[in-house]
């Protein structure tokens, strides 16, 4: 019998609403296709305050916080940025909660040198009002600038070099953290793929402390990158992050969100379009039609107006692995989906947002990334699709990029890769020299863009999908330039994708589709009962 | 490897070609002389003006010739002077870290400007070094005669210049970076693989836009 989240469509299935970057677009799939929804929002702790406090005094593998607090000691707490989760949470943001409640430890043990970091590691800095957002008006106030501020990979004098892996590679953190007593990380495991030995090594390193694990070696070689434990980019973190937890005090306290990313008036996106009551399906219909009239910006502003009311689930802290096995396993229980076997074709729609887009326009490399990387990846066990299968994803493509936040990803897109496809070309050739470009580090150091080597990292983040896949066929595409730099085709429908899936022969594909946004992870067992 | 092409005036440092000329016109020998120069500077004011508005080239000419009659030792003497009173205190706070950035990237780092070579040389000094490339004053006897040698580092002849120092370097222009601040720094930007606009004015910021050219801004420390 299918688990409740996984439905198999009948000839007189009603036609799937999916996203199509920020449109809603009824397609029509094929009986058999079986759909994999997202599970139901597990129930949010009644008391995360409580939550936060019990994590505290009963850390898992470590003595708790207020054991490792002294008077005048130096302490420095990091939190992931605003990448995760998504849409930004409505407040109080769980950092928020997490952050007030630390600060108010710290000032009973007499602690008054706290700095607090956003750990942004490479990616873009955090706007003040997106920090207000996310750590309250309070902490705010009191801490911002001076003692609440970005992380800056670029600022080489407040980089330190904390050692060296048994391979050599070279490991630069944070001053500030470094030279700390006591570093907390405060971490939002959004998906199992944060969180962990990530949180510092990656959060508050320097370009090339990542440059040995950020590779297409490593994305090709994690089976997936969403499975910490069958992931090779996890376990060449994990390299780094015992370095770094082996040369400082940290205290980790992780929690995860459930996956409430629309208000409960908004439950039918997440329905079987079967089950849609008459007044549902009129607002799905309505907003199908709407989505399709209203102007881009307009249909950006408003799902970039509402932040998500997503519950917390789960908060532990202490030791990072011990910490880490629980925020990992209740992403699992919220997301994860049994399925079995893998189908000739793979469907999704991709949605409007990403980690990298938050308020900004989300552009082809981007597309590239959720398309080949993080969608494909959302699997436990083996891929949703055969090797060589094919995936068929919704998405205009258009050629469009934030000036502000995606500088570098322009000439990525429009002077590297009509150049070569080829990851491990780009990356030899390429990669260097631009995360050196002195005009795009100023414009992340000053302004609000990513750093000249995030790009290429997104582009490699796509790698896995990219070598597995056979064809990758764009339905919904405003242009075919796009597609064609990518490696992808286009069709003007479902049903002619569909058709060029089978190669023309009459045959009969298994198809899967993700009802995606919010999270889904297939958990794929093959036939005879075995994971990939 | 490749080379940073940097316009100066408005790009890092706040001030523009007219600041220094008036530092050496109020600090002459005499008070009567300070007068007589300023009075015949003036004079040719609203004549620059519109020639800002139309052609740098001849505003720079019209500008450098208040130097005629003032001794080559003088102009040195009041070189250091002149920078520490007028460039350093102007410099944008995160100058340095762009020019520091490029000469990590391995780039060597030019100073291009529509300003004096003397005064140019000490900024270059003073972020460590670098080329320069800026206007000359002829001299004739020591004294300067109020024009400039050619050729006159203004508008499209920058990209000229920027073009043939890349080439008699070897420097591979796709791979070398040119900011500027202004407009009229099109040409030059035009030339180079990798232009940016720096604190840019209005029309440049269109244009930056236009062919997604990074834009930021150094008024602000990193």
């Amino acid at each position: 019998m299918n688990h409740p989240s996984l439905v198999t469509l009948e000839r007189d299935s009603a036609p799937r609403t999916l996203f199509c970057g920020d449109r809603l677009v009824e397609v029509d799939l094929p009986a058999g296709t079986r759909v994999i929804y997202p599970k139901k929002p597990m129930e949010p702790l009644a008391d995360p305050d409580a939550a936060i406090r019990y994590a505290l005094n009963h850390p898992l593998g470590s003595d708790p916080l207020r054991a490792l607090l002294r008077p005048g000691m130096k302490v420095t707490i990091a939190v992931d940025d605003i990448s995760l989760p998504l849409p930004p949470m409505r407040r109080p943001d769980v950092r928020e909660r997490v952050v007030t409640i630390l600060l108010e430890e710290l000032a009973d043990f007499g602690v008054e040198d706290v700095e607090i970091i956003v750990a942004t590691g490479v990616h873009r800095r955090m706007k003040a009002n997106e920090i207000r957002h996310m750590l309250g008006d309070r902490i705010f106030d009191a801490y911002w600038p001076d003692r609440l501020y970005n992380h800056d990979a670029e600022d080489t004098a407040n980089m330190v070099e904390v050692g060296r892996t048994p391979h050599g590679h070279k490991l630069s953190l944070n001053r500030r953290a470094v030279e700390s007593d006591l570093l907390i990380y405060a971490n939002m495991n959004y998906v199992p793929m944060n969180g962990g030995y990530k949180s510092v090594a990656v959060g508050l390193c320097d370009y090339q402390s990542l440059r040995s694990h950020h590779n297409p070696h490593s994305i090709r070689a994690s089976d997936s990158y969403m499975d910490p434990y069958r992931s090779k980019l996890a376990s060449d973190i994990e390299v780094m992050g015992r370095l770094a937890h082996e040369k400082l005090k940290i205290f980790t306290i992780e929690t995860t969100i459930n996956n409430r990313m629309f208000d409960r008036s908004l439950d039918f996106l997440v329905k079987n379009e079967d089950e849609l009551t008459g007044r549902e399906r009129a607002l799905l219909k309505g907003l199908v039609m709407s989505t399709a009239r209203l102007p881009q910006p307009a249909r950006h502003a408003i799902f970039d107006r509402f932040p998500a009311p997503y519950g917390m689930t789960g908060v532990w802290a202490g030791d990072v692995e011990a910490v880490h096995a629980r925020s990992v396993e209740r992403n699992f229980e919220q997301y994860c989906v049994p399925i079995e076997g893998q189908a000739d074709v793979l469907v999704y729609g991709v949605p409007y947002i990403s980690p990298y887009n938050v308020h900004a326009f989300l552009n082809p490399l981007l597309v590239q990334v959720l398309a080949q990387g993080y969608l494909f990846n959302m699997y436990r066990g083996a891929p949703l699709v055969k090797k060589g299968g094919t995936l068929i994803l919704l998405h205009p493509c258009t050629d469009k990029f934030d000036h502000e936040q995606h500088a570098p990803y322009v000439d990525f897109v429009h002077r590297l890769l009509p150049e070569t496809r080829d990851a491990v070309e780009l990356r030899d050739r390429y990669e260097e020299k631009y995360a050196r470009d002195p005009a795009l580090i100023q414009m992340f150091r000053t302004g609000h863009a990513y750093h000249p080597s995030h790009p290429f990292f997104m582009y490699y983040w796509g790698e896995n999908g990219r070598q597995h896949l056979g064809r990758v066929i764009v339905v919904g595409a405003d242009n075919e330039y796009i597609p064609k730099l990518f490696g992808w085709e286009t069709a003007p429908s479902m049903e002619e994708a569909l058709y060029r899936a089978k190669g023309g022969e009459n045959r009969s594909l298994e198809i899967t589709a993700l009802h995606v946004p919010p999270v889904i992870m297939g958990d794929v067992t093959l036939p005879g009962g075995a994971a990939g | 490897m490749a080379a940073c092409y940097f316009d100066v005036d408005g790009t890092l440092v706040r001030t523009n070609l007219v600041q220094p000329t008036l530092y050496y016109l109020l600090n002459q020998g005499t008070p009567v002389q300070t007068g007589l120069r300023l009075g015949r500077a003036l004079l040719k004011a609203p004549r620059m003006a519109y020639a800002e508005l139309m052609d740098r080239r001849t505003f720079n000419e019209l500008l450098y010739s208040a130097y005629a009659g003032m001794s080559e030792d003088r102009l040195a003497l009041l070189a250091d002077e002149v920078f520490d009173s007028v460039l350093r205190p102007a410099l944008f706070p995160a100058s340095r870290d762009l020019v520091e950035k490029s000469r990590a990237a391995g780039h060597e780092v030019v100073f291009v400007s529509g300003a004096l070579d003397f005064i140019v040389e000490r900024l270059a000094n003073h972020f460590g070094g670098g080329g320069v490339i800026a206007n000359r004053l002829e001299m004739k006897d020591g004294i300067a005669t109020g024009k400039l040698l050619k050729p006159v580092v203004a508008g499209p002849e920058k990209a000229r210049i920027v073009r043939d120092h890349a080439r008699g370097k070897g420097y591979d222009l796709d791979d070398c970076f040119a900011f500027s601040d202004s407009y009229s720094d099109v040409p030059m930007l035009s030339v180079v693989g990798h232009p940016a606009a720096v604190n840019p004015d209005r029309r440049l910021a269109l244009m930056a836009k236009a062919y997604s050219w990074p834009r930021f801004d150094l008024t602000q420390p990193a």
